[in-house]
C-alpha cells in the first residue's frame, strides 16, 4: 500500500506527495501528457528531441544540470509514444533547487539556437547508435508502419528517419513547447523525504504564478481494425534469422489489458514458461524467444519475437509460435498455472516498488491513467483475471488476419 | 504575492550533514559460512545472495565459469529443470546467476510468506546439480548465438579486444572467446568446475529486505550443515602476470559501420590502493557524470555522440581505467582529438574551485543515493566484504572527496593519465 496526498493548484497542475522517511532524499517527478503520437507526421521524433531540448536552458536558468549537481542531485527524463517523463532526486535538504529548476522550464525554454543545433546531432548519434549500428536495430523502423496505418504510432519515438531530426526548426520548437508545456498538461510527484506541509507552500510560491493553459483536445485517427494478414520479409547482414510478429490489442485503460498481459507471461515470462519450454527447451527452434505488450494508452500490440537456432526453417518456426497461441484458444490453462502468473506479478509489483524514483514514476503513470490510486489496486486487478477471459482474448487477438510478421533473415544463413 | 519572485537566483543550497550507512549484521551458519544480514526497507520481500569464488579468474577452459553457473538450475538428483523452475516461478520467486570476473552470485528474490517454500528448490540447485548433457547442448548453442550477434556490434568488439591490450593475452581476466570454445567446453569441465568451487567453504552469504533472525534460522536449517564443504578437488592457485601490448594505438576495421567505438584507457589498480578514492574524484571530473568534461565537450558542445563516459574498474586481482563512447564515423578522429586534449588538461591545469566544488556536491549526493533501500545498502556491503575491507573504507572515501584538492588531481592526472600510458582502440571506421 503506497500512501499518498493529492492537490491541485489553481493553475491546474496536479500534485502528489508520499512521504517515505527511510530515505534522505527526494524524488521529483514531472510527466507531461505528450508524446511521439502527438507529432506532425512530417516532425516525427519531435517529442524525443524535445525532451534533449528541455536541458539546454530555461529562461532564467542558462544550464539545467550544473545547478542540480552542485547540490548533489542527478537528473534524467524520457520518452514514449504517450509521454514524456522527468526524474530527479537529491538531498531532500536541497528540495528548493528542484522546484526552481523545475518550474523556470515549464515557465518557458532559454530557445537556444546553440542548444538546437548540438542536440540536432546528438539525437542524430542516438539514431545511429541504437536504430542502425546494432543487429537487428531497426526492427521497430520495420514493423510499426506495417502493424499501423493510420494511428501515428505508425512511427518510433527517434523518428521515422534521420532526415525529420535534420529539419527541426526553432519556430516548431516554440510552438511544441507553447501546445504541451504547461501545468494544465502535467503531473508532478514528489516522494520521499517531503511532507505535502513542505511541499504545497514551494509548489504554490514556484509553481503557481506560471499561466495554466488550455487542455489539448487529443484528436488521434483511430486504427481501423486490420482485415488481411501482413509481412514483410527482409534480408540483412545479421548472424541468425529472426521473427517478429505482432497482434493488435486493447489499450492500458481497458480492464482486458490485465488478462493479455497474463497471456504473455504464461507464454514467456521465466524459465517455467511455454515458450521457454516448448519452443527453446524441448523443440529446439528458437535460442531466445519472447512475448510481451507494448502497454500503449490507445490500443497497442501483442508481440512475439525469437531468433531462430541455425538450420531451422522460418516456416517450422513460425508453425511451432502459432500452435502454442493456438493452445490458448482452445485449452483452458490450468488453475495452477494461472496461479502461477499472478503470484509473478504480484512478486514483480512488490518489487517494482523498492525506491522512491520507481514510486514517483509508478503514482505519476497512474494519476495520468486516471487516479493515482490505480497504484494501490493492481493486484486485485491481474488476481481477477479468469481463464475464460484469458480464452476468450486468445481468440479475439491471436487471429493471421491481425496479424503482422516481420521475417528478419540472416544474409550468411540463406547460403 | 507581496514580492516579486526571483527566479535568477539559485535558493540556499545546504551541504550534506553526517552521512549514516545502515550497517550489516554479521554472523556465522553452524558450518561456519559468514552470513551478514540487512534489515531495511518497507516492502515485505527478501534477496539472498550466495557468492561463491567462483568466477571467470578461476577457469581453466573458456565459458566454465559462466556454464556451471546457468547450468545449476537445469537439472538435480531429483528434480528436472522444468520442476526446478515451477518451483521457483509459482512462488513468484527469481532466480539468478550470474559471474564476473572474480565470483560467481546465485541470487533469490522472493516475498517473505513465501521464502520457506522455495529454500528447499534451491538447497537441491546448490547441493544436487547433475549438469545434464541435453541441457548443456541447448545452453552452448543459445549461447554461441548470442555470442555471434554480439560480435556485430562496435562497442563489443572494442570491450573485448581492448581486455587483451591492457592485460596482454595470458592473464586470467582476459577475454579469449572465440566460437570454437563452444564446441571445447564439456560436461566434466562443468562438474569439475562445480566440485570445485561450489562448497560450503568457498561460501559467502548476505541476505537484504525486511528480514531478522528468523530468515537466518531457515538459511541455517538449509545451508548450515557439513554435507557440501567437502572438496573433492582442492582449488589449484591461480595466477599470471599482466603484460600490457607494446604498441599503444590500434584500430579494427568495421566497414558497415556507420558509429565508431573508441576505447581508451590503461591497466590501474584496485580499491586497495591508497590513491583509488583520490582518481575517483579525478575520474568523476573527466568523465564520470553527465556534467563531465567529456560530456560536456563531445556531446554537449560538439555534438559528436550520444554518449562518452570514463570509469575505474576495481577487480579483485588488479584494476583498470577507461574512456569509452560510439561516435559518428565522421567525426572519429576529431573526437579522439578532443578526448587527448581533455586528459592533456587535467594534466596541465588545477581544475577550478567552483568545478571542484559542485564534483565534490554531486559525488557526495551520488554516494547517499547509492545507499538508498535494502537491495543497494547489501550491494556497499558486498563492495568492502569482498576485499575483507570494513566500513570505514566508506568514512576513508567521504574525507577524501570532501578534502582532496585541485593540486593533488594534477599530480594525480600527471601521475597515472599521461598519454604515453594509455592504451587506444578504435572499432569501425575512420574517416
Amino acid at each position: 500500500m503506497i500512501k499518498f496526498e493529492k492537490f491541485t493548484l489553481s493553475n491546474g497542475l496536479r500534485v502528489i506527495v508520499h512521504n517515505d522517511t527511510s530515505t534522505p532524499m527526494v524524488c521529483m517527478n514531472i510527466l507531461y501528457d505528450v508524446g511521439a503520437r502527438d507529432e506532425d507526421p512530417d516532425k516525427t521524433g519531435f517529442a524525443h528531441l524535445f525532451e534533449h531540448l528541455m536541458f539546454g536552458g530555461s529562461v532564467n536558468i542558462p544550464s539545467y544540470d550544473e545547478p542540480l549537481q552542485r547540490v548533489g542531485g542527478e537528473n534524467n527524463a524520457f520518452t514514449t509514444n504517450d509521454i514524456t517523463n522527468y526524474y530527479l532526486t537529491l538531498p531532500s535538504n536541497n528540495i528548493e533547487t528542484a522546484f526552481w529548476l523545475e518550474s523556470d522550464r515549464m515557465l518557458s525554454l532559454g530557445f537556444s539556437e546553440k542548444s538546437l543545433e548540438v542536440q540536432r546531432n546528438v539525437v542524430i548519434e542516438e539514431f545511429r547508435q541504437r536504430y542502425l549500428n546494432q543487429p537487428y536495430g531497426d526492427v521497430w523502423l520495420l514493423l510499426k508502419p506495417m502493424a499501423y496505418k493510420l494511428h501515428p504510432y505508425m512511427w518510433a519515438t527517434i523518428g521515422k528517419e534521420i532526415s525529420h531530426i535534420e529539419n527541426a526548426r526553432m519556430e516548431d520548437v516554440k510552438a511544441f513547447f507553447k501546445k504541451h508545456y504547461k501545468p494544465v498538461n502535467a503531473i508532478m510527484v514528489l516522494s520521499g523525504d517531503i511532507t505535502t506541509e513542505k511541499a504545497r507552500p514551494l509548489a504554490e510560491k514556484w509553481f503557481g504564478p506560471i499561466p495554466g493553459g488550455e487542455p489539448n483536445k487529443r484528436n488521434l485517427p483511430k486504427e481501423p481494425e486490420q482485415v488481411e494478414a501482413r509481412s514483410l520479409t527482409v534480408e540483412k547482414d545479421v548472424p541468425v534469422d529472426a521473427i517478429y510478429k505482432v497482434f493488435h490489442m486493447c489499450s492500458k485503460y481497458d480492464k482486458e489489458y490485465y488478462t493479455v498481459d497474463l497471456i504473455s507471461d504464461i507464454l514467456s515470462r521465466g524459465n517455467s514458461s511455454r515458450f521457454h519450454n516448448e519452443l527453446l527447451k524441448k523443440q529446439k527452434l528458437f535460442s531466445d524467444i519472447n512475448a510481451y505488450v507494448s502497454g500503449d494508452l490507445d490500443n497497442g500490440l501483442f508481440v512475439v519475437s525469437g531468433k531462430l537456432v541455425k538450420g531451422v526453417k522460418m516456416e517450422d518456426a513460425e508453425k511451432a509460435i502459432d500452435a502454442e497461441l493456438d493452445k490458448l484458444k482452445t485449452q483452458f490453462v490450468d488453475e495452477k498455472e494461472l496461479t502461477k502468473v499472478k503470484n509473478k506479478m504480484e512478486s514483480a509489483l512488490v518489487f517494482s516498488e523498492m525506491d522512491i524514483m520507481n514510486k514517483a514514476m509508478n503514482l505519476a503513470m497512474s494519476e495520468h491513467l486516471g487516479d493515482a490510486d490505480l497504484i494501490n489496486h493492481e493486484v486485485e486487478k491481474y488476481n481477477a483475471v479468469t481463464a475464460s477471459g484469458i480464452q476468450e482474448q486468445a481468440k479475439k487477438i491471436f487471429t493471421k488476419q491481425n496479424s503482422s510478421v516481420l521475417y528478419y533473415l540472416s544474409k550468411r544463413t540463406k547460403k | 504575492m507581496s514580492q516579486i519572485l526571483d527566479r535568477k537566483t539559485a535558493p540556499g543550497s545546504h551541504a550534506l550533514e553526517k552521512i549514516l550507512i545502515a550497517q550489516a549484521k554479521q554472523l556465522k551458519l553452524d558450518n561456519g559460512i559468514p552470513i551478514s544480514l540487512i534489515n531495511a526497507g518497507t516492502q515485505d520481500l527478501v534477496k539472498i545472495e550466495f557468492i561463491f569464488n567462483a568466477g571467470v579468474w578461476y577457469q581453466p577452459v573458456s565459458l566454465q565459469a559462466s556454464c556451471t553457473s546457468s547450468m545449476l538450475d537445469e537439472g538435480t538428483k531429483t528434480r528436472k529443470a522444468a520442476e526446478i523452475a515451477d518451483g521457483i516461478d509459482y512462488y513468484g520467486a527469481y532466480l539468478e546467476q550470474e559471474v564476473d570476473q572474480d565470483w560467481a552470485y546465485i541470487t533469490l528474490y522472493t516475498l517473505n510468506k513465501h521464502l520457506a517454500s522455495v529454500l528447499p528448490v534451491l538447497e537441491d540447485v546448490l547441493k544436487n546439480p547433475v549438469f545434464p548433457e541435453n541441457e548443456l547442448n541447448i545452453l552452448l548453442q543459445n549461447k554461441r548465438q548470442t555470442f555471434l550477434v554480439d560480435n556485430e556490434k562496435v562497442a563489443h568488439i572494442a570491450r573485448t579486444r581492448f581486455s587483451a591490450l591492457i592485460f596482454g593475452n595470458e592473464f586470467p581476466y582476459t577475454y579469449r572467446l572465440k566460437t570454437e570454445d563452444f564446441e571445447l567446453l564439456k560436461r566434466e569441465h562443468i562438474v569439475d568446475f562445480f566440485n570445485t568451487y561450489y562448497k560450503s567453504d568457498q561460501c559467502k552469504i548476505v541476505i537484504s529486505g525486511k528480514v531478522d533472525d528468523s530468515a537466518v534460522k531457515l538459511i541455517n536449517k538449509h545451508f548450515g550443515g557439513n554435507d557440501w564443504g567437502i572438496n573433492n578437488q582442492q582449488p589449484s592457485i591461480v595466477s599470471g602476470s599482466i603484460k600490457s601490448d607494446a604498441q599503444n594505438k590500434h584500430f579494427i576495421m568495421r566497414d558497415d559501420a556507420v558509429q565508431s567505438a573508441i576505447r581508451i584507457g590503461r591497466i590501474l589498480f584496485n580499491k586497495l590502493d591508497p590513491d583509488y578514492h583520490a582518481v575517483k574524484v579525478l575520474n568523476t571530473v573527466l568523465g564520470g557524470y553527465f556534467g563531465s568534461r567529456l560530456m560536456a565537450n563531445i556531446r554537449e558542445e560538439k555534438g559528436y555522440t550520444y554518449g562518452i563516459g570514463s570509469r575505474i574498474i576495481s577487480l579483485r586481482n588488479a584494476g583498470y581505467f577507461f574512456i569509452s563512447t560510439e561516435v559518428g564515423a565522421d567525426v572519429c578522429k576529431p573526437a579522439i582529438k578532443e578526448i587527448y586534449s581533455e586528459i592533456k588538461r587535467l594534466c596541465d591545469e588545477l581544475v577550478p574551485d567552483d568545478e571542484l566544488a559542485l564534483v565534490k556536491s554531486y559525488m557526495l549526493g551520488d554516494f547517499v543515493r547509492s545507499v538508498d533501500g535494502p537491495f543497494a545498502l547489501a550491494e556497499k556491503f558486498k563492495k568492502i566484504m569482498l576485499y575483507n575491507l570494513g566500513y570505514d573504507y566508506y568514512d576513508t572515501f567521504v574525507d577524501t572527496v570532501r578534502n582532496v584538492s585541485s593540486q593533488q588531481l594534477r599530480d594525480l592526472a600527471n601521475k597515472y593519465l599521461t598519454e604515453n600510458h594509455l592504451h587506444e582502440l578504435v572499432v569501425g571506421k575512420m574517416q
